[in-house]
Parts: structure tokens; sequence; C-alpha cells
């Protein structure tokens, strides 16, 4: 991506430089010939009607180009592809904790592997943030109250800074880091290095402990809808709108539930608003999702429905 | 430049016994004055105060940059001196400064009206303006703000224990200086103008300022009902921009660039207009293509209203409105290339002079098109994802509002210098200060957008060492820029008592309006109303430069 984008700006550089060189020696030439002398008298033009469209219309068939390939890339940059590897990004005055879904916790780094697509889930906890990785050309809003996303392929190894780029006070030059980008069997050993669950068990534990799986039942339907096979899939609304049940949904969902109530359903459930962390969220999240993946070996990602009673689990959530 | 053989043959400038400036001595009869000339020097001294205080706070900045590490100050009071630069530059100076000083002044007297067409808003506006500085100096000693100028929720409504609504309550004050500026000029050039002086005569400079009074009375009062919200989310919480509450602190950003872009253009438009003026009169031309320059105008402001969400490319707006907020934006360049093809192209065939105001209007053009071409790169999505939030943006809109503002407005006070005071500055420092201020402020802002592209964040009080060398060489240009600054403050002072005073009324030989009255004119403008049968910029008809003199001795 990093390429491209230079590329683009190679090329809006050349035209720029064009067009300055363009009006810079037109002035200095005209300037220089048509300077004042004894005896010598401005001619009046009236104007070119022709000229005026003209130099409307060959900048605006430039600016076009700069248009569509920038917005090429955008959409690129916007649209994670689908087998990214998610981590989750929480934003707070002044740092930043990454939750891998292996279930390790990082502190201002993001160790990836190069070669896989990653894909930044991200959230705040308090003002808005930015994270930005210039060695990349990415960079995009952390909000509170909803996720944004953002991806990347790291291709070298190395680290690179992360800086936060939307000002959030005091610290906010402070609130930086580092990308470490790895060989993958490097970053196959440092992950095999955290002692931690999934994210997604953590967030079957707390599906269950904070009464979750008391209305959404996966069994006989309960008095919340069946969260089974939902992510990513449209869900009908009661007002006849029908909205895709993605990470800022089952987000809001949980947060504010009665916002969006699903047809068929009443508006029964409370408020998890102040009662659970942005981590526990993405925890809630994780595990939402993973109810809609086909089961894999991986240890402890389970979808059966009926693990929902939960196995004893260590990990304590902060 | 000057021809001195030459001054014998001007008439004596017949300065009126009574002119607008020895017409009462007390400080009441300017305090109290509804004349919009005395009214314009009072916004002169005023924003000359608050430049050099945001200057003040550039040059801290500047200081706190030499090095990497956190050294010169605290992160709270750098973040506190980038904030006041920012809302000072911005909204005490940047705003007012080419309306309400040459505007002020310039108005009645280029369409030949005695006064603006409500002289007692037109006092009230300044002591509008004046209430929400000193409102704002007051906040600066008493604590400051830490929010940047651009107040974004929800750090400013929640997180924040600094002065927001002390200095939400000087800007939204200051807000209806401006409201008051515009609508003055609206009624005035509507309904005021001379007789013969139709629409398709007005001097650009006119133009220029109409279009930028519909920004005013349009834009202005939704970024005051904004900082109204950012009041209220703060004393009451009701939740309008906190997403706990069901709040959006995306609606916020909405609101506030909707007037806050187009107040870039509030900025530049009459800097564009006092532009046309001096190339005219230095090229002593017709404007080329005035219809399309003029049009231009009135289309920037135009399409200024629907770009807004380009600062937001980033902020989290959906992929389809980023995509035509990028299209939009690029209409805006349109307009603004014509008018500087335009400029170009009126030099063609021209009898052109060199003294200082030409000079400024060439260093506009110049770091106007750096400006304008770095501003079609940040539309570029692409690109904008890149660099949005990094220095690439603090140097492109210092390119094209203080490069372009000020180019503009040095320009016109030097040639207008003349008219408002009955005296000459003095051309050699004149010509030096221009040239401190081109070299000094590309020395400042170029690097700028290399540390913009490398990746350095703006708004960052330590930063990475890589980074050092490119700020050295900014901070040194900025030393250089500074001094290009204080030589017209003290050479401008100097030129009120010792400066040449001005023999012929016109000493440039332009054609507007204003120049056909004595310099500095009578209260009322005009000893008689004049008729206009001329169009603008009939240089054709003016007497050629050699019978005229600027300077007598």
């Amino acid at each position: 991506m990093a390429r491209q984008v230079d590329a683009l700006y190679i090329y809006l550089l050349l035209v720029s430089g064009v067009m300055t060189a363009l009006i810079f020696v037109a002035v200095m030439l005209l300037a220089i010939k048509y300077r004042r002398s004894k005896g010598c008298v401005a001619q009046q033009i009236e104007g070119s009607t022709l000229l005026e469209i003209t130099w409307s219309i060959i900048p605006l068939f430039v600016m076009m180009t700069f248009f569509v390939w920038g917005a090429v890339i955008y959409f690129q940059e916007r649209t994670p592809p689908a087998d990214a590897t998610e981590v989750y990004v929480v934003a707070k005055q002044w740092m930043w904790k990454i939750e891998h879904l292996e279930g390790q916790r990082e502190i201002n780094e993001l160790h990836v592997p190069t070669g896989q697509n990653i894909k930044l889930i991200m959230t705040s906890q308090d003002v808005i943030h930015s994270f930005y990785v210039p060695a990349f050309r990415i960079k995009q809003d952390v909000l509170p109250g909803r996720y944004t996303t953002l991806w990347f392929k790291a291709t070298k190894p190395g680290r690179y800074h992360l800086f936060c780029a939307e000002y959030c006070g005091t610290q906010h030059s402070g609130m930086g880091g580092d990308i470490v980008v790895m060989e993958p069997q490097d970053y196959a050993q440092w992950m095999a290095g955290g002692p931690s669950a999934p994210l997604q068990d953590t967030g079957k534990q707390l599906f269950s402990s904070l009464g979750c799986a008391t209305c959404h039942r996966f069994d006989v339907q309960g008095r919340g809808p069946n969260l089974l096979g939902i992510y990513n899939k449209p869900v009908l609304l009661e007002d006849g709108r029908t909205v895709i049940a993605d990470e800022n949904y089952v987000r809001e969902s949980i947060l504010n539930p009665t916002a969006k109530i699903v047809n068929g359903f009443k508006p029964v459930m409370p408020t998890f608003q102040g009662i659970v962390s942005e981590e526990q969220l993405n925890a809630l999240v994780a595990y939402v999702k993973s109810l809609s993946q086909p089961a894999t070996g991986t240890a402890g990602l389970q979808n059966a429905p009926a693990a929902s009673s939960g196995q004893p689990q260590n990990m304590q959530v902060q | 430049m000057v021809s001195k053989a030459a001054s014998t043959a001007i008439p004596a400038n017949q300065v009126p016994k009574l002119n607008y400036l020895n017409n009462g001595h007390t400080l009441k009869s300017w305090l109290l004055t509804t004349d919009h000339k005395r009214i314009a020097v009072l916004y002169l001294i005023s924003v000359t105060f608050f430049f050099f205080l945001g200057g003040f706070f550039a040059m801290l900045i500047r200081l706190e940059l030499l090095t990497p590490q956190g050294d010169l100050m605290q992160a709270d009071t750098y973040n506190k001196v980038f904030t006041m630069h920012g809302m000072i530059m911005v909204f005490f100076f940047l705003i007012p400064v080419v309306p309400a000083v040459l505007g002020n002044f310039l108005v009645p007297l280029m369409i030949g009206a005695k006064d603006l067409a409500f002289p007692r808003i037109n006092l009230l506006s300044w002591y509008l303006y004046v209430v929400g500085g000193l409102l704002i100096t007051h906040v600066m000693l008493t604590g400051g703000v830490d929010t940047g100028w651009t107040f974004y929720t929800p750090f400013s409504t929640d997180y924040t224990n600094t002065k927001i609504v002390e200095a939400g309550l000087a800007v939204f004050i200051a807000g209806f200086s401006s409201i008051f500026t515009g609508l003055n000029f609206i009624v005035t050039i509507h309904r005021m103008r001379a007789p013969g002086l139709t629409w398709d005569r007005l001097p650009l400079f006119i133009w220029a300022n109409y279009a930028t009074s519909l920004i005013m009375i349009l834009g202005t009062p939704v970024v005051a009902i904004t900082i109204v919200l950012v009041a209220v989310e703060r004393l009451f919480h009701l939740g309008i921009f906190d997403p706990r509450l069901g709040g959006d602190p995306l609606l916020f950003q909405h609101l506030f660039w909707f007037y806050s872009h187009p107040a870039v253009y509030i900025m530049i438009l009459p800097s564009m207009g006092v532009v046309s003026e001096l190339i005219a009169c230095s090229a002593r031309k017709r404007i080329f293509g005035y219809k399309f320059v003029a049009l231009s105008s009135v289309a920037i402001a135009v399409f200024g209203f629907l770009v807004w969400a380009h600062h937001m490319f980033v902020a989290g707006i959906s992929l389809y409105a980023a995509m035509i907020f990028s299209f939009l934006s690029f209409s805006v360049g349109v307009p603004s290339a014509v008018k500087v093809f335009n400029w170009t192209a009126t030099l063609y065939k021209g009898s052109i002079s060199y003294a200082t105001p030409m000079l400024y209007a060439f260093g506009f053009i110049g770091l106007f098109t750096m400006g304008g071409l770095t501003g079609l790169m940040l539309a570029t999505i692409g690109i904008d994802v890149h660099v949005t939030d990094t220095y690439f943006v603090v140097a492109h809109f210092h390119y094209v509002m203080v490069g372009g503002v000020l180019m503009g407005y040095l320009g016109g006070l030097h040639f207008w210098w003349p008219k408002m005071t009955g005296r000459m500055y003095p051309e050699a420092w004149a010509k030096l200060s221009a040239l401190l201020v081109f070299v000094g402020f590309n020395l400042t802002f170029f690097p700028q957008f290399i540390l913009g592209y490398v990746g350095m964040p703006r708004r960052y009080w330590q930063y990475p060492p890589e980074f050092q060398t490119l700020n050295v060489l900014s901070t040194a240009g900025a030393s250089i820029l500074a001094a290009g600054y204080l030589l017209p403050m003290i050479y401008f002072v100097w030129s009120l008592r010792y400066g040449a005073i001005v023999t012929d009324p016109n000493p440039w030989a332009a054609a507007g309006l204003e120049w056909k009255t004595s310099s500095p004119p009578p209260t009322f403008n005009f000893d008689e109303t004049p008729v206009v049968t001329w169009e603008a910029y009939n240089y054709d008809e003016i007497p050629p430069w050699e019978r005229r003199a600027p300077v007598a001795k």
C-alpha cells in the first residue's frame, strides 16, 4: 500500500511541479518582458472566453485523474480482505492497548508477521485518537462509542513508528509506540510465549457470567434473538429497516440495546453501558463473531452452543 | 520607479484642511466614531496587536520544536500555546484582517459612498471584536485552553479542565463582529453604489468582499450555535456529542467544519481581491477576464460550503461520503486556478512597475499556487489518509491562509497607505521586508511539507530525533519571517511622522474611485457624489505614469 500511495504522490508532485514551473516561468517572462519603460503603454485586453474555458477544463480533467486514482487507493485502504487476521485495539489517554484473538495483550506495541493481512478493530475508551503508521501510509481515527477499522499487510521485518495523530490532550505526543514486524516463524515463537486464553473464550465466559446466555439461547427461542450465525448477516428490524450485524451493530446492541430492536422481539434487554469495559466488549464481540465461523480445530474454539455452560478459566478480565 | 523630474508637473495635493484624520483629536472622537475610515484604523491597531500576540505564540512553538525533547515548556503549556496561536490567528487576525481593515476603509470609497450602510453597527462590530479579544486574552492569562483551535469533542466537552466555555464565548462574540461586518458590506454594496457603478463595473476587491460577506453571514451562525452546543454539553451533559448518551462526537466535526472550511475563504477571498487591484494598477491594465475573476469569487464562496468533510476523511465517515467530498473538493480548485491564470495573463502586454505592492502580489501568486496545489494533494483521498493531521497539513494551510492572506494584506496596506495616511512608506525598506517575508515564509513552511510526508504528526510537543533537521530549518526560517513582519511595523509607524507627504492624491495613478478623492479622504469621502461612466480598471484613460510621481520630497 505504501508503494501505491508513493506512486500517486510522485504523480501529484510531478503535475504540481510542472504547474508551478509553468506559472513561475510565465510570470517571470511576462514580468521581465513587459516591465515598465519610457514610452511603453499597456495594451488593454478584455479577456478570452475560449482561454477561460480551456484553463478551466484542462485542470478539471487533470484533477479528475487525481480524484480517481486517490479514490481507488482509498477504496482498497478501507476494504479489509476477508482473510485478514483480526486484532483489537483500545486507545485511551495516552496509550494503545492491543489484544490479539489468541489472547496476547500488548501495550504500545503491536507484533505482526510479514505477509499476513492484519485488520485492526479499534475503539477508544475516552477521547478521539488516531492510529497512524507513517511507514505504511495508513491512518484511522479511533472513536469512543464505536469501532473503526484499518488493515495493512507488512512486508519488511522491522520496527515502525506508531503515532497518535489526533490531538488527545497532555501526552498526545507521547502516545506512540512501535509496530514490530517479524518473520512468520519469529512471530509464531513470540505468539507461543504468551500465557493467555483466546479472546473469544474470555467472551464466552462473559456471555455466561453477565447472564446474556439466559435470553440469547442457542437451543430454544429465548427472549432475545439466537446469535448463532448472525454476524455479518442482514437483520430485519422492528421498524422495517434492515441492518448488517457487523461489529458496530453487535457493540451497539450491548451498550444501547433499544436502539435497533430485531423484528419480533421486545425491548427488554438492559443496557450494559458502564458495566462492561472496552476490553470486555471486544471479547464479547469476538465471541459473537466466532459463533458464525465454521468450527476449527483450534483449541478452545468450540462453537458448539452447548458449550455455553463454559469451562473454568483462569483468565481474569481486566 | 520614481520619476523625479516629473514631480513638478503634477498639481500639489489639495490636502483639504479637514480630513478624516484631523477631524477631531480627542480619544472620544475616535472611540465613538461612526466613520468607516476611523473604524478601519481602530481595527488596524487591534488586529496588529493580535497578530503580534499570535506571532509571539508561534515563536514559542518554533523554539520548543528546535529540539526533539520537550524541554522549553511542559506538555500542557505547549498545548495551550499552540491553541492560543491558532485561536488568535484564526479568529482575531486572519478572519477580520482584510475585510475589517482594508474592506472597512475601502468599500465605501470604492463604490463612491459616504459611509457603510450601518455606521453604528460598524462601530458595534469593532467593539464586539475588542470584547471577544479581551476575553480571549483574559482566558490566556488565567489558565488558557488546551483543545487546539478546533475544540474537538469529546475532549473539549468531557476531558479537559481548561477554560473552554470562556474561550468559546470569546469566539462567539467575535463571530458576531464578523456577521455584522458581512451584513454591512452586503447592504452597502447593494444599495449605495454611486450612480453608474453597475455590478459589472465594480472593482474586483468589492466582488471579493461581497462573496466573503455571504460566507460570513451564512457560515458564522453555524459555528456560533456549535459553540453553544459545546458549552451546553460541558455545563449540563446533555449528551449531544457523547456516545454513552447516544450522541455522536463526529456531529461536532461536521458542524465545526461546515463553518471553518468556508472560513478559509473568508480569509483568502478578500486578499485575492486586493491582489487583483494591485496587479491591475501595477500592470496598468484591466484584469484579464474580469467577469470570470469576479464570478470565481462567488463560485469559491458557493463551492466552499460543499466540501467541509474533506477534513474528516480518516475521522470515521463512510467510504462513499469521503469519495463525494473528495470529488467536490476539487471543484474549488477550478475557480482558484482561474484566478491565478487570469492574473498571469493580465501581465501580458502590460507596463509593469515593481513597487512593493506588486512584489507582494507576486509573492501571493507564488505562495497561493503552492498552497493550492498541495490542497489538491490533500483532496486526493489516498494521499490525505497519510498526510492529514501531520505537518503536511500545517504547511498547506499556512501557505494558503498565512502566505496568501498576509501577502495580500501587506501588499494592500502598502498600496493604500498613502490613501489612509497621506504619507508614503520608505520604498527600499519595504522591498527588503517583502523579500524577507517571502524567503522566511518558504524556509519556515516548506520543510514542514517534507516533515509531514515523512510522518511527523501535528500538535506534537516532542518528536523522534530523525525529524530534528527539518524542524531546525523551519525555526530558522521563522526568525527571518519575524524580521520581515517587524520591519513594516516599524517603518509604517515611522512614516506617520517622517514619511514623505504625498503631493498627488493618487500617487499610483490608479483607476479606482477611492483615488478620486483627496488622500487622506475627507470625513464624508467625496465632496460630490461621483457619477461613474467608465468600466473598472480603465487604465487606458488614466494619464500615463510619466506624469505622475509616487513620492515628493
